[in-house]
């Protein structure tokens, strides 16, 4: 026991600096941990070389987990031994002197011994005593299903982490941003992050399909949380095999689609602003939406649209879009309520060489600027804002940019655990084992009757004896008592310690 | 008539009622905490019982070891408990009908919010303690219990009030009900649990240093046997895991519903996480020699500041995806 608490001390202690530091895993913000790391170079990388940045996958957590359970099964396997001889075997015999016992009281009763006897080992089986009646003596014993639960509890930890194993061996987890009209097919090169585990079979997903159709949003538009989200909605049709009939369903938050064994949940969503570019010939080079990330409650968001089929040069574009626009003069362009009431396109453009030849895998999000220069108007960078059906020319005949209307997006994730069930069942028998380990008391109950030759009176002596650390319950022993026939209320008894002071 | 409005306000009103009438509590039991005693005579106090019987010899040791004032001290003792337990009592039904008219101004569990939350989560804690009151000699715990339940009261309608509002959509499940209300119950008899430790920490310190208590004097020395507090605190733990296990388990299946795992190490399932193993730590640590007692106790405190670190110090200080409930 001392080195199960010296473990479990450790990995509480050990799991503290995973909640304190960026995680790799622990896919809230991707890029936190690479912030870490550039915002404290001397230790930052150090971190990383001891696993701090992804603590729960770490060699020195598991080992400390490991441990346990090995420390764990050592220790429950010989228990489990042991109920099954005490299972079998009678209750225990009395000590000679039942006196010396916790909750010990003595009376005298004028029925006959065996009379006593018999009623005590009735109203003990009664109560699902598992009663022996031998020598003068009843020896009763309860509870062993104290020991089972424990057993129960600490054997289910172990079914849990191989649920847990199993999840994360073969399963996979993906995030995918589809606008609204377009459609995601369940395969790996569809997602914009897939994260598979080591024995994922990967070219065989769950083969359905989803469309965008429509995505609402509401928000609270009046008192002291205007602006909190109240209720969104991804109207989506699906077909849940490819020749399957389309269906149309709707995913919310906390109500995500099924199929198969895999989950399709709403996590987020935004906007993207709809926009045509032509170029220095007039030809229109792109159409169609961009997705604007969003960075803060009342959805202001960030992007950027890249034109790399623009002649004579490539064209870039960044900047914001707004739902409810407004330019504070100190923190710059900023939404003032998620939903559209006044959307502005605010951007800023760049021509030369996007950097995509290159082969090297670069953000959508991002324009590489290193051979870009920034359009500029006098010795301004030219800059506009657009509103829906507007449109800017940029200077030298460079190519026009018009802002046609805004689609809705929506962030889906995409989860496969075939562990779940096991880790739930193993749940369920964990809480059920643990509840029942600590809520039962093991205890036994000894009567004793003894008459001396020619007496008119017998003594019943009786005693209680909890094999746990909470005593016995006094009025359990009482209503043996009160059972017994013949019994002399004037008899001295003990009476158990008071609890009251 | 009972609009939302009028049942907000009423409900801040009673919240407002409950902190005053908690606080008048709490200085009666400091009172009745601070009121010289004199020290227990030996005998006369006992009941009479079987002399000789090595059991009766227990059961005197064991009485003459809770500080037993004299009569007249004892029926002033026993005067200032009685008022200082009513009144905990009618701040308790108070926060109670500040609660449910909350719940129904806004039409759902009230414990949407870090608000609710502190304000559910007291009510457990008074209940908790209340409960315990009527079956163990818990009297000296109130005055702490109480301090703590008035402390949060008021930073929860100053720092934290939130106005009655509905939900953002990801609380918008029937697993709020479960998993908060079990994360509620469950830290309500935690505290409890924590009071005791705290407690019995403190007396069996003060036995330590002075074993036949000839000469402890203050406020150690007037504390129930540690025997009987360590009890308490272990009844209060033996419920309360269970319940915060099931807490945990809720949660998770409502992680795997709503963010598509049912674990993923977000810093609240974390320190959650944290919490039980240290709880877990201190029921294994009862029975093993060499850590039962001091070391338990110590054990069980730090679980506890780990609970109560998950709730003030991750919904403050981390981002998480348990974020989105604000203060």
């Amino acid at each position: 026991m001392r080195t199960a608490v010296l473990l479990l001390l450790a990995l509480a202690l050990a799991a503290v600096p995973g909640s304190l530091l960026p995680q790799r895993g622990v896919a809230f913000d991707p890029g936190a941990v690479t912030r870490f790391v550039r915002d404290n170079p001397e230790v930052g990388p150090w971190l990383d070389r001891l696993g701090f940045f992804e603590v729960y996958s770490s060699p020195w957590f598991a080992a400390i987990y490991l441990l346990l359970m090995v420390s764990m099964t050592g220790c429950v396997l010989p228990r489990a031994a042991r109920l099954w001889q005490s299972a079998r075997a009678e209750p225990a015999r009395p000590p000679t002197n039942l006196a010396r016992l916790d909750d010990h009281r003595q009376l005298l009763s004028t029925a006959a011994p065996r009379e006593v006897l018999e009623a005590a080992a009735s109203h003990l089986r009664a109560r699902r005593f598992r009663v022996v009646v031998d020598e003068g003596v009843v020896r009763a014993e309860k509870g062993y299903l104290r020991e089972v639960g424990n057993l129960m509890f600490h054997l289910s930890l172990l079914v849990l982490l191989f649920g847990v194993a199993v999840g994360s061996l073969f399963g996979f987890e993906g995030r995918v941003i589809v606008v609204e009209g377009a459609s995601f097919t369940n395969t790996r090169l569809q997602y914009d992050e897939f994260t598979p585990g080591p024995l994922t079979d990967a070219e065989s997903l769950t083969p359905f399909s989803f469309t965008l159709d429509d995505f609402t949003a509401e928000f609270e538009t009046s008192g002291p949380q205007r602006g909190s989200a109240r209720d969104f909605q991804a109207a989506v049709t699906v077909r849940r095999t490819p020749s399957g009939a389309p269906e149309a369903v709707t995913v919310e938050v906390n109500h995500p689609l099924r199929v198969e064994g895999t989950k399709v949940f709403l996590t987020g969503h935004g906007y993207a602003p709809v926009v045509s570019v032509r170029d220095g010939r007039g030809q229109t080079v792109f159409a169609g939406p961009v997705v604007f990330v969003p960075f803060d409650g009342n959805l202001s968001s960030e992007g950027v649209i890249k034109v790399p089929d623009a002649q004579p040069t490539q064209l870039g574009f960044e900047g914001f879009f707004l739902p409810t626009a407004s330019v504070d003069p100190v923190a710059g362009p900023r939404s003032l309520f998620p939903d559209m009431v006044d959307p502005q396109l605010l951007l800023t453009a760049y021509t030369g060489d996007l950097g995509l030849a290159d082969g090297q895998p670069q953000s959508v999000f991002r324009l590489d600027k290193t051979d870009l220069i920034q359009v500029s108007e006098g010795d301004q960078p030219f800059a506009r804002a657009l509103r829906p059906g507007e449109s800017m020319t940029l200077p030298d005949g460079q190519g026009t940019l018009t802002f046609e209307s805004v689609s809705r997006f929506a962030n889906f994730q995409i989860a496969h655990d075939p562990g779940k069930e096991i880790a739930l069942v193993a749940a369920v028998a964990l809480l059920l084992g643990l509840t029942v380990s600590l809520g039962v008391r093991r205890r036994r109950i000894w009567i004793r009757v003894t008459r001396p030759p020619g007496g008119e009176t017998s003594t019943i002596e009786a005693a209680t004896y909890a094999l746990t650390r909470r005593g016995p319950d006094p009025d359990e022993l009482s209503s043996v008592l009160t059972a017994l026939p013949g019994t002399v209320t004037a008899g001295t008894a003990d009476s158990p310690p008071d609890r009251e002071d | 008539m009972l609009t939302p409005a009028y049942l907000a306000e009423l409900s801040d009103r009673l919240i407002y009622s409950a902190i005053a009438v908690y606080a008048l509590a709490m200085l009666v039991y400091a009172y009745r905490a601070a009121m010289p005693r004199r020290p227990a005579p030996q005998t006369g106090v006992l009941e009479p019982a079987t002399v000789g019987a090595p059991a009766a010899v227990t059961v005197a040791v064991a009485s003459t070891a809770d500080p037993v004032p004299s009569t007249e001290g004892a029926s002033a003792a026993r005067r200032y408990e009685r008022i200082a337990a009513s009144l905990t009592i009618l701040a308790f039904v108070l926060h109670l009908a500040g609660v449910v008219a909350r719940g129904l101004a806004v039409g759902r569990a009230p414990w949407g919010n870090m608000y609710e939350f502190t304000v559910a989560g007291t009510l457990a804690a008074t209940a908790a303690y209340l409960v315990f009151l009527r079956r163990h000699p818990v009297r000296d715990l109130g005055v702490w219990i109480l301090a703590l339940v008035t402390l949060c009261l008021g930073l929860a309608v100053t720092v934290l009030y939130t106005p009655a509002g509905d939900l953002v959509p990801a609380l918008n499940s029937y697993w709020l009900v479960i998993h908060v209300a079990a994360a509620i119950i469950s830290g309500g008899v935690f505290t409890v649990g924590a009071a005791a430790t705290a407690l019995y920490l403190l007396r069996r310190r003060a036995d330590a240093r002075d074993p036949r208590r000839a000469a402890t004097r203050g406020y150690a020395g007037r504390l129930p046997a540690a025997a009987t507090l360590e009890g308490v605190a272990h009844t209060a733990h033996l419920f309360a895991f269970p319940v915060w296990t099931f807490a945990v388990l809720a949660g998770a299946i409502w992680a795997e519903d709503s963010w598509g795992r049912y674990w993923g190490w977000d810093p609240k399932e974390t320190w959650a996480f944290i919490t039980w193993v240290l709880y877990a730590a201190y029921l294994h640590a009862q029975s093993t020699a060499g850590w039962r007692g001091t070391k338990a106790g110590w054990l069980a405190l730090t679980g506890y500041g780990a609970f109560l670190f998950n709730f003030v110090g991750v919904n403050l200080l981390i981002t998480g995806l348990h974020s989105y409930a604000g203060v």
